[in-house]
């Protein structure tokens, strides 16, 4: 199957507004509440820079069309569903190796030593499956994380909805999609830019030097 | 002798704050649940709709709520976990009384309940009715609001009755007030996103009001611009389309200098000012001063910020005015809304669909809470008790002669300055933690141990509750049922979930039972709270905040109905003022004209830094909960103060390092978070926290002259980089107050 292809038949998909976000971490406090991991968040959130910006980014599992963490997996324990759901380690195979964990262009899967094992989003395939919205996008209060069609994204959001990532030279396909301005059709992620990225603009000081 | 009966260590180990990491149930699939409980979090005033999953009589989790319309299944982490209140280790489950050198000790609730009443009546007799005060709270019911106004004026006879509303949401009553005629929000949420210019005036909505997050960023996918004032760049700022960093205090100069820029651009509706306003000249006076350049000095702003507020707000064909407690937490808190409202009035741009505007309650029921009569100049129904027409009904309603309801008793601050002079010496307080949340924390301390006698009544042993002589266990808000007021005015219905655990009892009947003894059992008769609902139906009706038609089947039915509703067939009012019909007697909206005032306590030489608290996402109000519950005290765990790198390295401070924020009343030491997302004459300590991590240790217990607020939101202070704190109260764990 593709990406995109509709779970349970109504044509959910996931999709994330970092310029949304407001860092209250609803949803990691959500993601551990649910039925299968229990106690664990298998999402995180991002403090991009806080001494500079109140920015944040919530990271959930991007299920990648081909994803890099189950290619790299000696033990063959990283499955994907016929709907393009990545899903968790499979716990007789994984081997606890993190090679999963290194090659994620995206940081998703943990490493959880007290058990041995990789963790990671399954777009809460529990809930999913059974037509309910996955928890951090139910519960997500600025709309960052939304689980809903294509085409009330388009209909109620003035960004465009995107999948596909540049890493250097690797193309990315996810099934999660971003919203970023209409301009934007492939965000480029380039090592170049870590460090250089301008902050006087949150600086309050700097603000008030306006005139 | 209200002091604690043993060391603060002991009581801490004795009764929390323990934090609660896990469902009763454990983490386990294997659990299914009894049934889903349709209800609301009790943690802000938006009170969201969730679903409470409880197992034999026993909360085990959460599921969202997608259907009730407000926040259609959002949550913030506080909503999340609040489950995790539930059986939990440091749960009241019996009376206690205070044994010196002992602690607290268990008691028959008929010994707890005797001996209260007893102290009661001993101090009325010895110094007079009023010498005894009570405290309610804005966390209560509209039920337990409604009883515990009854309960002072039938039962205790005492005029000394307020709530902690006094620190929430008094100055934006009082200016809505006076310039409409009634105080709420003027619309629903759902005009928020119709508005093209929103105006969000000192509000952490982000962190405060989570879920009104998704109402502004909906508005801004519309095409609505959106100014935020704050002295922080809080997460809703830094997307603002215009961020004014204004100083603590400063806020008149902004909304009086766009009012000035407005008004020379021609951006004044005439023709609804003449048609529907009274004293407007006198604000366009006012006003006159207030250049861009003038307005810009008082707010400590660049005067462009204010001209291109105005270039928003102006010309805008639609707008909303949030507005927070920001600008209400000040020595001029009804001044400061005044002037944000004068706004909305100016340009008539209230009552119809995207145009309005909303204060941002902060507590559960921030709204109710305050309608009730729970406050000491009011009677149900948003009634004025000096009003003679309005104690007549009100007798009639509880049957009582009208001269024996008492006048006007004194405010929350003034309660304690009382207990100070000797004129109070006993105090009963529900849902009110005054040690955490109170201006100037060693002076209430010292008001709590001079009294006579002090009763809480208590699900968690409070900071404050260990003062007191006896502690009642009272009930958490899914453990009762009840109705509140959300953000909007829209009236709720709270389900019970499970009941009160062991010896607990659900607050109304300790109230009542308690009216009882005090020889008032025939006026306090409830069966349940819905016959207190049913009583404050007829209380309120004819009043401001009119409930009569409002029924609890209705409100499961409609998902809520908005007061005024004064009859059943009445559809409930969404929205204010529409037809620009205001509440006055003349229906006309009355402009008040505003001129700035310093704070009570400026800067100077030897206290140079502007403290200014307010709130995390993860806790609520004096914490007394949220710092019991795991989770959320790991998201936030200890108070930080949030200092500009360019004063940080002025003092020496890096980040992590220990401060001391020392004002004339006190100090805190807690570590430094050196960001650029503050203004560099500004330090923030959020005020979640007791003891020495207390950011109300420092401030300043100066209230407004009209709502009585007290001005937290500026207090003078100094900074200073010390050692690690290694005292007993620092070795606490982080949630009783230590550090980490």
């Amino acid at each position: 199957m593709t990406n995109g292809t509709p779970l349970n038949g109504l044509g959910m998909e996931f999709f994330i507004d970092h310029s949304r976000c407001i860092g209250c971490r609803a949803c990691m406090q959500a993601c551990e509440e649910c039925d299968t991991h229990r106690g664990v968040s298998m999402i995180h959130l991002e403090e991009i820079m806080r001494a500079d910006s109140v920015q944040t980014a919530p990271q959930v599992c991007m299920h990648c069309e081909d994803p890099i963490c189950a290619q790299v997996c000696p033990a063959d324990a990283i499955k994907k569903t016929a709907d393009g759901v990545v899903q968790s380690s499979l716990k007789p195979r994984c081997i606890g190796c993190s090679n999963c964990v290194l090659a994620c262009p995206f940081g998703v899967p943990k490493y959880k030593a007290e058990i041995n094992q990789m963790m990671k989003c399954d777009m809460c395939y529990d809930r999913t499956s059974i037509g309910k919205r996955p928890m951090c996008a139910t519960v997500c209060p600025s709309g960052a994380l939304t689980f809903t069609t294509r085409e009330n994204i388009e209909r109620t959001r003035q960004g465009v909805a995107i999948r596909e990532w540049q890493f250097g030279d690797e193309v990315v396909r996810t099934k999660v999609n971003v919203l970023v301005p209409r301009s934007v059709h492939r965000i480029d992620v380039t090592v170049e830019q870590i460090g250089r990225t301008k902050t006087d603009e949150y600086d309050v000081a700097t603000l008030l030097a306006g005139d | 002798m209200a002091k604690p009966p043993i060391a603060i260590p002991e009581l801490v180990a004795e009764f929390g704050p323990k934090l609660n990491r896990t469902p009763v149930t454990g983490w386990t699939t294997d659990v299914q649940a009894d049934k889903l409980v349709k209800t609301h979090c009790c943690f802000c005033g938006q009170q969201c709709g969730i679903q409470l999953k409880v197992k034999d009589n026993r909360v085990i989790g959460f599921e969202p709520w997608e259907d009730f319309p407000f926040n259609q299944g959002r949550l913030c982490p506080k909503g999340v976990k609040r489950y995790m209140q539930d059986e939990h280790p440091d749960r009241l489950k019996a009376p206690m009384m205070r044994r010196e050198g002992a602690g607290f000790v268990p008691v028959s609730w008929g010994e707890a309940l005797d001996k209260v009443a007893d102290e009661i009546r001993c101090i009325q007799q010895t110094y007079g009715n009023d010498a005894f005060a009570l405290l309610g709270g804005a966390s209560l019911t509209n039920e337990k609001a409604y009883l515990m106004g009854k309960f002072a004026r039938v039962a205790v006879k005492t005029a000394n009755i307020d709530y902690n509303g006094r620190l929430c949401m008094v100055s934006a009553a009082a200016a809505s007030k006076k310039i409409f005629g009634i105080d709420r929000a003027a619309n629903p949420w759902s005009d928020i996103p119709l508005a093209k210019a929103i105006l969000v005036a000192g509000s952490n909505v982000a962190e405060c009001a989570p879920i009104t997050t998704h109402y502004l960023w909906q508005a801004r996918e519309n095409g609505a611009k959106l100014i935020v004032t704050d002295p922080r760049m809080t997460p809703i700022a830094r997307n603002a389309d215009l961020y004014i960093p204004v100083r603590p205090g400063g806020d008149i100069g902004v909304f009086n200098g766009m009012l000035h820029v407005m008004i020379e651009r021609g951006w004044i509706n005439r023709d609804f000012i003449a048609q529907h306003t009274t004293g407007w000249e006198q604000v366009e006076e006012t006003v006159r001063k207030y250049t861009p350049e003038y307005a810009a000095k008082i707010a400590g702003v660049p005067a462009s910020m204010i001209v291109k507020a105005a270039e928003i707000w102006g010309p805008a064909p639609t707008s909303f005015l949030l507005h927070a407690r920001g600008i209400e937490h000040h020595t001029k808190g009804v001044q400061n809304c005044m002037a944000a409202i004068n706004l909305v009035v100016a340009t008539g741009r209230i009552g119809r669909e995207g145009c309005g505007y909303g204060m941002i309650t902060g507590q559960g029921n921030g709204q109710g809470g305050r309608e009730q009569g729970q406050k000491c100049d009011q009677l149900p129904g948003g009634r004025d008790i000096e009003n003679p027409e309005h104690r007549k009904y009100i007798a009639s309603v509880w049957g009582v002669p009208e001269e024996s309801i008492p006048h006007k008793g004194l405010s929350m601050i003034p309660i304690f300055e009382a207990i100070h002079a000797g004129k109070i010496k006993g105090l009963m307080a529900i849902s009110s933690n005054p040690m955490v949340s109170l201006p100037n924390s060693a002076y209430i301390r010292e008001a709590l141990e001079k009294l006579e006698f002090f009763c809480q009544i208590d699900f968690f042993l409070s900071e404050t509750a260990r003062y007191a002589d006896v502690v009642l266990a009272g009930s958490l808000m899914e453990e009762d049922e009840g109705t509140t007021t959300n953000v909007e005015g829209r009236v709720i219905h709270h389900q019970k979930a499970v009941d009160p655990p062991g010896d607990a009892r659900v607050d109304w009947r300790i109230i009542c039972d308690l009216a009882g003894r005090l020889g008032a059992g025939d006026k306090f008769g409830f069966a349940s709270p819905r016959e207190m609902f049913e009583e404050l139906r007829v209380a309120s009706k004819g009043g401001v905040s009119d409930y009569y038609g409002i029924t609890w089947d209705r409100i499961d039915r409609e998902m809520g109905v908005f007061w005024p509703c004064p009859s059943p067939e009445h559809p409930g009012t969404p929205r204010l003022y529409e037809g620009a019909r205001f509440n006055h007697p003349d229906g006309k909206a009355h402009f008040q004209p505003v001129e700035w005032k310093p704070a009570a306590e400026e800067t100077d030489s030897e206290y140079p830094i502007v403290l200014t608290t307010g709130r995390v996402v993860s806790h609520y109000l004096s914490g007394t909960q949220t710092r019991r519950i795991g989770a959320l005290v790991d998201q936030y765990p200890q108070p930080l103060c949030e200092i500009h790198p360019l004063l940080a390295t002025k003092l020496g401070i890096a980040d992590g390092d220990f401060v001391r924020v020392e004002s004339r009343r006190g100090s805190v030491t807690v570590r430094a978070s050196v960001v650029k997302t503050i203004r560099p004459d500004t330090v923030f300590v959020p005020y979640h926290w007791p003891l020495d991590r207390a950011a109300n240790n420092m401030t300043v217990r100066a209230i407004d002259p009209i709502s009585n607020i007290p001005e937290y939101k500026i207090c003078a202070v100094r900074v200073s980089k010390v050692p690690e704190p290694h005292d007993a109260i620092a070795e606490l764990e982080v949630q009783a107050g230590g550090v980490r």
